[in-house]
C-alpha cells in the first residue's frame, strides 16, 4: 500500500495507525536480521506515536497528512531519545536531547517514525560498507550493496518494510542507493528542508529529503519536511511547496536536455535506459535538446575537496569531552587522539586527513580555494544551460547495484559512483532518481532528472511521466 | 620605569570584549555571568551533532555601535571557522571573522591627546571555562578538569589596535579609554575583574628609528595594573635580552601576576594551522542603511565629549574629581549632575556623591533626580553636614522619597548659629593650647577643632560653618 | 603528481587528532596522493577571475531576535557525558592553556 492511501485510509478512520505500525515491525522483523536495515527498531516510539494519531482521529481531530503512515529514518537525523549513531562507534550509545526540525514536522503530521537506518560511517559512502555496524544488504539481490550513504533507508522502502523513509544527500547519498534499489530518492533545493539535527557531514552540499515506492508519495513527504527554519540559517525563506498539486502537470512544451557528461563512461544498458526516457518525455510533447556541459567533468574533483575539508571540522567535535566515545589517557590531548582513532572507520579517517590537508596553510589556494572557484564554474554553467532549458537528464549512476567488495579496496573508485549526482549539490541545486527500466541481472536502473533551484514541482511532474510509462509498460 | 635611553617599545593591544546581549551569539541561552554550570546550554552552544547557529541580530547592532564609537568603516562581513582542539570548545572550532570583519579601520582619541589607531573590531563567540582539580588550582599540575559551557557561544567584540602604543602608560590609557567609550556604547559592562573584557597585548622594542622588532604576545591581562606591569616587564626583558646579544623569538607568552613577569607558552613553530574557511552554517552579513542608522540614532555621546561637558560644568577640575567624573560617566549617572548644574546647584558637590554615594548603591532607580538636586542644595547651603547629606542620600536610595521629610525624620535639624557659637566658644576655653597655635597661623588646627565640634553635636553641624566660627573668633 | 609525503600526511594526522599506524601511514599516503592527483585537471585551470563560492544561495542577514529560550536541563545534558564531576564536563589534565 502506498502512503497516500494509507493516511487517506486512517484519516477516514477505516484504517488504524496502529495495526499499520504492527504490520510495518513485522516486515522489518522478518527481514532485518538478513538485510540490516535498521540499527535500532524504535518500538515503543512507534506504537505511541501510532497511538496518538489512532486518538486523534477518534476524536475528530485532524491527525496530519501523513497520518499512520510508517517511515524509516536514517541514523543521522537526531529524534529525542532515540540512539543516534552515524553508524559510527564515536557516537554509540548517544541519545539525542532534542530532536530534528524535520522529525517535529513528521511528527506533526502523523506520520510515524520506525527507527533508525544504516548509513555508510558519517554518511561518507556509496553502498553502507563502511558503516561500523556491517553493511546493508540489497533487498532486490544481497549479494549486492543497496547504494549510500542511506543505503538503509533505502532498503527500508525497497523491501516495503516502510513505505517512506527520509535521507541525506551530499554528493548522491538519496539518488544512488534510489537507484539501485528501484525507488523513487528526491535531492531538494539546497535550503528548501531543514538541516537542524541533520548530523553535518559537509554542511554546504548536505540537504534531506525523501525516498518513497512511488513519485507521488515522494512529492507528499518533500512536502510535509520542506518549508522555512529559523533554526537554521541557510534555509530558504519561502513556505513549502505545492508538489502534490502539480504530479500531473506533464511535460509538454518543455525542453529537456539531454546532458552528454551525464551518461558518458556508463554502462551501456544504462545510457540505454536514459536514451528510452527521453523518447518517452519527447512523446509526452517535451522538446529533447543533446546538449553539453563540460564543467561537470570537474565535479568530482571539487567535491572530493570541499566536502571532506567541511566534514574535518564538523567531525572535529568527537573528541570524547561531552558524548559518545572516551577512550582514557593521562591528558586530555591524548585522549582526544586515543578516543577518534578508536571510534572513526578508516574511510572517516581518510576523508577527515584529505579535507585537513586541504585546508592547512600553504595549500588552501591550491586545493580548497581553487575548489570553491570550480563550484562557482559549476554553477554558472548550470545556470547558462537552464537558459536554454527547463529541465536535464542523464543517468543517476553508472551502473546497477555491485557487489559487495568490489570497490572498497579503492576509494577513487568508489567515489566513481557519485559522479553523475555530484554537480547537482555543488550547485545547490534539485534533482531526483526514478526508476526506469531494468538492467543486469535484472536490476533496476535509474535516470536522473535534475533543475535549478525550486524546480522541485517541475521534476515530480516529469519523473510522473516516466513512472506512468514504465507501469504501462 | 624607563627603557634604557635610545630604546622605545611597540605595543598593540588586542581587547576581547563580551556583548552585554540577553542571550548568546548563535542561541537563544541567556548570556549571564555567575548561573549555575551548565545550566545556560542548548544543543546549539554545545555543539551538539546536528545543531546549527542562527545569528543575534542584537549582538550585530552591538558591533555596529562599538565600530561607529571607534570611527571605523562598516562593511559586508563573513564569519570563518578557526580550527583547533581545546576541551572548553565545544566544536574544537570557533566561529568568528576572518578577512572581512564587520568593523576595519578606525582610531581612538586618548585624554592625553594621543591617537591610537583602530585597524579591526570583529564578531566572534566565546569559549567555556575550565576549573583545573589538583594541588594548585592552576593549570600545570592539574590531575583533572571540569568544563562549564555557561559562557560557550557568548558574544564577543575583539578589538585590535595598530601598533601604535609607546608606553605601558599609555597602553593603560587606551584600555582605560576604550573600557569607557564601550560601556557608553551600552555592548559591554567593562568588568575585567568577571572577564568580561579581556586583553591581550603584541609587546616589541627597537632602537628608536629602527624598523620594527620581533613581538610577543602576552595573554591574561585581567586588570588594568596588570597590562601596565606586563608591559614594562616585557620590554626590559626583551632590552635586556639583546643588549646581552640574545635574539627575540616570535613566541605567546603568559603573565603571572603573582610573580611580576611573563613566561613562554608557545613559541611560533608551535603555532597551530587554525586552517581558517568560511562557516558554511552562516550566510554573509551586510547591514543595509536603515539598520546602520538606527544603531547611530541609538549612541549617545562619547565619554571624552561628556567628560568635557562635566570639566566646563565644574571650571575647573582637580585630579580627584576628573576620577570622580570618569566614575559618574562610566555608570551613566551624569544626570544626576546635570540636573544640579539646571537648578543652580553645586555641582562639585554633586559630582562627588554621584561618584562616591549614588556608584556604591549601585541601584540608583528610586533616587529621583530632584530629590538628590534638593539635597545638595540642602547641604552647599549648611543645612545639612556632608555626613548628614550621605546619610539622606542613602536612604532616599533605599527606599525613595522626599530629602526634606527624611532629614526631619533623623533628626538633622541644623544647628542653629546661636548654638553652634556657644559649643564652639565652650570648646576653645577646653583647649587653650590648641586656640593659641591656631591663632598663631596653624591652620591644620581647624581641623582638630571641627572634629570637637561634631563629637559634641553628633555630627548635627555643618563644616564649614565651624570654620567660619573658628576664623571669626581667631 | 601531487608529490605528498609520509610526513606531511603525519603532521595532518596530529592537527587532526588521529593516530595512524606505519602500516596506514603507507597506506594513506598512497592513497591521498592518488585523490589529490585527480584534483590535478582542477588545477591547472586559470581561475585567477573566479569569484569563490561558498554558498549555493545569496542569503544575507539571516539574524534572530534576542530573546531567551529555555536551555537544556544539565542532568540531561550531563547524562550523555563520558564522566562528570560538580555539574560540569570532567576531562583529563589539560596540557598548555588555549591559543
Amino acid at each position: 500500500m502506498n502512503a497516500i492511501t494509507m493516511a487517506e485510509g486512517v484519516r477516514a478512520g477505516e484504517l488504524s495507525a496502529t495495526t499499520l505500525a504492527q504490520e510495518s515491525l513485522e516486515a522489518i522483523r522478518a527481514r532485518n536480521d538478513e538485510l540490516n536495515v535498521f540499527l535500532h527498531i524504535d518500538e515503543d516510539g512507534a506504537m505511541a506515536a501510532a497511538a496518538r494519531v489512532d486518538d486523534a482521529v477518534a476524536r475528530g481531530a485532524d491527525p496530519g497528512r501523513l497520518a499512520g503512515v510508517p517511515i524509516a529514518l536514517k541514523d543521522n537525523l537526531c529524534q529525542v531519545g532515540v540512539p543516534t549513531t552515524c553508524s559510527s562507534r564515536i557516537l554509540e550509545g548517544w541519545r539525542p536531547p532534542y530532536s530534528a526540525t524535520v522529525v517535529d514536522r513528521l511528527l506533526g503530521a502523523g506520520a510515524v517514525p520506525m527507527g533508525k537506518t544504516n548509513l555508510d560511517e558519517f554518511a561518507m559512502g556509496s553502498s553502507t560498507e563502511t558503516s561500523a555496524f556491517g553493511p546493508t544488504r540489497n533487498p532486490l539481490d544481497p549479494t549486492r550493496v543497496p547504494g549510500g550513504s542511506s543505503g538503509g533507508s533505502a532498503a527500508a522502502v525497497a523491501a516495503a518494510m516502510t513505505p517512506l523513509a527520509l535521507g541525506s544527500d551530499t554528493g548522491g547519498s538519496i539518488r544512488q542507493p534510489a537507484a539501485l534499489c528501484g525507488i523513487v530518492g528526491v535531492k531538494p533545493t539546497y535550503g528548501l528542508v531543514s538541516r537542524y539535527g541533520l548530523i553535518a557531514f559537509a554542511s554546504s552540499l548536505d540537504q534531506i529529503g525523501p525516498f518513497a515506492a512511488n513519485v507521488a508519495d515522494a512529492a507528499l513527504l518533500l512536502e510535509v519536511i520542506a518549508g522555512h527554519d529559523p533554526m537554521d540559517s541557510t534555509s530558504l525563506p519561502e513556505p513549502s511547496p505545492n508538489l502534490v498539486s502539480h504530479l500531473d502537470d506533464g511535460v509538454a512544451g518543455q525542453r529537456i536536455g539531454l546532458v552528454r557528461e551525464l551518461i558518458d563512461g556508463a554502462d551501456a544498458e544504462i545510457v540505454d535506459a536514459v536514451e528510452r526516457a527521453a523518447a518517452v518525455l519527447a512523446a509526452a510533447g517535451a522538446t529533447i535538446v543533446e546538449l553539453s556541459i563540460p564543467e561537470l567533468r570537474l565535479g568530482l574533483s571539487a567535491y572530493y575537496l570541499i566536502a571532506p575539508a567541511e566534514a574535518s571540522s564538523n567531525l572535529a567535535r568527537y573528541d570524547g569531552v561531552r558524548y559518545g566515545l572516551r577512550v582514557d589517557a593521562d591528558d586530555v590531548a591524548a585522549m582526544n587522539e586515543a578516543t577518534r582513532t578508536a571510534g572513526f572507520g578508516a574511510e572517516v579517517k581518510r576523508r577527515i586527513m584529505l579535507g585537513t590537508y586541504a585546508l592547512s596553510a600553504g595549500y588552501y589556494d591550491a586545493y580548497y580555494g581553487q575548489a570553491l572557484k570550480v563550484r562557482t564554474q559549476m554553477r554558472d554553467a548550470f545556470r547558462r544551460a537552464y537558459e536554454d532549458v527547463d529541465l536535464l537528464l542523464g543517468a543517476t549512476t553508472p551502473s546497477v547495484a555491485f557487489t559487495f567488495g568490489s570497490k572498497t579496496n579503492d576509494p577513487m573508485a568508489m567515489y566513481l559512483s557519485d559522479v553523475f549526482t555530484i554537480p547537482t549539490n555543488l550547485a545547490g541545486e534539485a534533482a531526483l532518481s526514478v526508476p526506469f527500466g531494468r538492467g543486469e541481472a535484472d536490476l533496476p536502473i535509474g535516470v536522473q532528472l535534475l533543475g535549478p533551484g525550486r524546480s522541485e514541482a517541475r521534476l515530480f511532474a516529469a519523473a510522473t511521466v516516466l513512472e506512468d510509462a514504465e507501469r504501462g509498460s | 620605569m624607563t627603557l634604557p635611553a635610545g630604546w622605545e617599545m611597540v605595543v598593540g593591544l588586542e581587547v576581547h570584549t563580551e556583548l552585554r546581549t540577553a542571550t548568546k551569539m548563535f542561541c537563544g541561552c541567556a548570556n549571564a555571568f555567575g548561573a549555575e554550570a551548565n545550566t545556560n546550554v542548548c544543543p546549539v552552544c554545545l555543539g551538539l551533532p546536528g545543531s546549527l547557529p542562527v545569528l543575534n541580530k542584537q549582538a550585530v547592532s552591538m558591533a555596529m555601535a562599538i565600530g561607529m564609537a571607534l570611527h571605523a568603516t562598516i562593511a559586508p562581513s563573513t564569519f570563518h571557522r578557526k580550527n583547533y582542539f581545546y576541551p572548553d570548545m565545544p566544536k574544537d572550532f570557533q566561529i568568528s571573522q576572518y578577512d572581512l570583519p564587520i568593523n576595519s579601520g578606525g582610531y581612538l582619541d586618548l585624554p592625553d591627546g594621543s591617537r591610537v589607531s583602530i585597524e579591526r573590531a570583529h564578531l566572534e563567540e566565546d569559549t567555556g571555562k575550565s576549573t583545573h582539580l589538583g594541588v594548585s588550582g592552576r593549570i600545570h599540575g592539574a590531575e583533572r578538569s571540569l568544563v562549564d559551557y555557561n559562557r560557550s557561544g557568548v558574544p564577543l567584540v575583539e578589538i585590535v589596535s595598530g601598533p601604535d602604543i609607546r608606553s605601558a602608560a599609555q597602553a593603560r590609557l587606551y584600555a582605560s579609554e576604550l573600557r569607557a567609550v564601550l560601556i557608553a556604547t551600552g555592548a559591554s559592562d567593562g568588568r575585567m575583574e568577571e572577564g568580561s573584557m579581556r586583553i591581550d597585548a603584541n609587546v616589541s622594542v627597537r632602537r628608536s628609528g629602527d624598523p620594527f622588532g620581533t613581538r610577543c604576545e602576552i595573554k591574561n591581562l585581567n586588570s588594568l595594573r596588570s597590562l601596565h606591569r606586563a608591559i614594562e616587564f616585557e620590554a626590559e626583558r626583551q632590552v635586556a635580552l639583546i643588549e646581552g646579544g640574545g635574539v627575540v623569538r616570535q613566541e605567546t607568552r603568559h603573565w603571572d601576576e603573582t610573580v611580576g613577569a611573563t613566561s613562554t607558552m608557545r613559541v611560533k613553530e608551535e603555532a597551530e594551522d587554525y586552517r581558517y574557511f568560511r562557516e558554511p552554517d552562516l550566510v554573509d552579513l551586510a547591514p543595509d542603511a536603515d539598520w546602520q542608522r538606527s544603531v547611530a540614532e541609538s549612541l549617545g555621546p562619547m565619554p571624552a565629549e561628556r567628560r568635557a561637558a562635566m570639566v566646563a560644568l565644574l571650571g575647573q577640575a582637580s585630579d580627584a574629581q576628573r576620577d570622580a567624573i570618569d566614575v559618574v560617566i562610566d555608570l551613566g549617572l551624569e544626570r544626576y549632575v546635570h540636573a544640579t548644574a539646571a537648578a543652580g546647584g553645586d555641582v562639585a558637590i554633586a559630582v562627588a556623591r554621584v561618584a562616591n554615594e549614588l556608584a556604591a548603591a549601585g541601584d540608583v532607580s528610586k533616587l529621583m533626580e530632584d530629590a538628590f538636586v534638593a539635597t545638595v542644595a540642602m547641604e552647599s547651603r549648611g543645612q545639612l553636614s556632608a555626613t548628614q547629606s550621605k546619610a539622606v542620600l542613602a536612604d532616599l536610595l533605599a527606599t525613595g522619597g522626599d530629602p526634606v521629610a527624611v532629614a526631619a525624620a533623623k533628626g538633622f535639624e541644623q544647628l542653629s548659629d546661636d548654638s553652634l557659637g556657644d559649643i564652639v566658644a565652650t570648646l576653645i576655653a577646653a583647649h587653650p593650647d590648641e586656640w593659641a597655635r591656631f591663632c598663631a597661623g596653624d591652620d591644620k588646627l581647624a581641623q582638630f577643632f571641627i572634629g570637637l565640634v561634631m563629637r559634641e553635636t553628633r555630627g548635627r553641624a555643618n563644616g564649614k560653618a565651624v570654620i567660619a566660627e573658628l576664623h571669626a573668633r581667631r | 603528481m601531487s608529490g605528498l609525503t609520509r610526513t606531511e600526511v603525519a603532521h595532518v594526522a596530529k592537527l587532526a587528532r588521529l593516530r595512524l599506524s606505519d602500516e596506514e601511514l603507507d597506506l594513506f599516503t598512497v592513497q591521498l596522493a592518488r585523490i589529490l592527483d585527480h584534483a590535478a585537471d582542477m588545477q591547472s585551470l586559470d581561475l585567477a577571475d573566479v569569484i569563490a563560492t561558498a554558498h549555493p544561495y545569496d542569503l544575507i542577514n539571516v539574524v534572530r531576535e534576542d530573546v531567551v529560550r529555555p536551555s537544556l536541563a544539565r542532568d540531561a545534558v550531563l547524562a550523555a557525558a563520558p564522566d562528570a564531576e560538580d555539574g560540569c564536563f570532567a576531562v583529563p589534565r589539560i596540557m598548555g592553556e588555549a591559543p
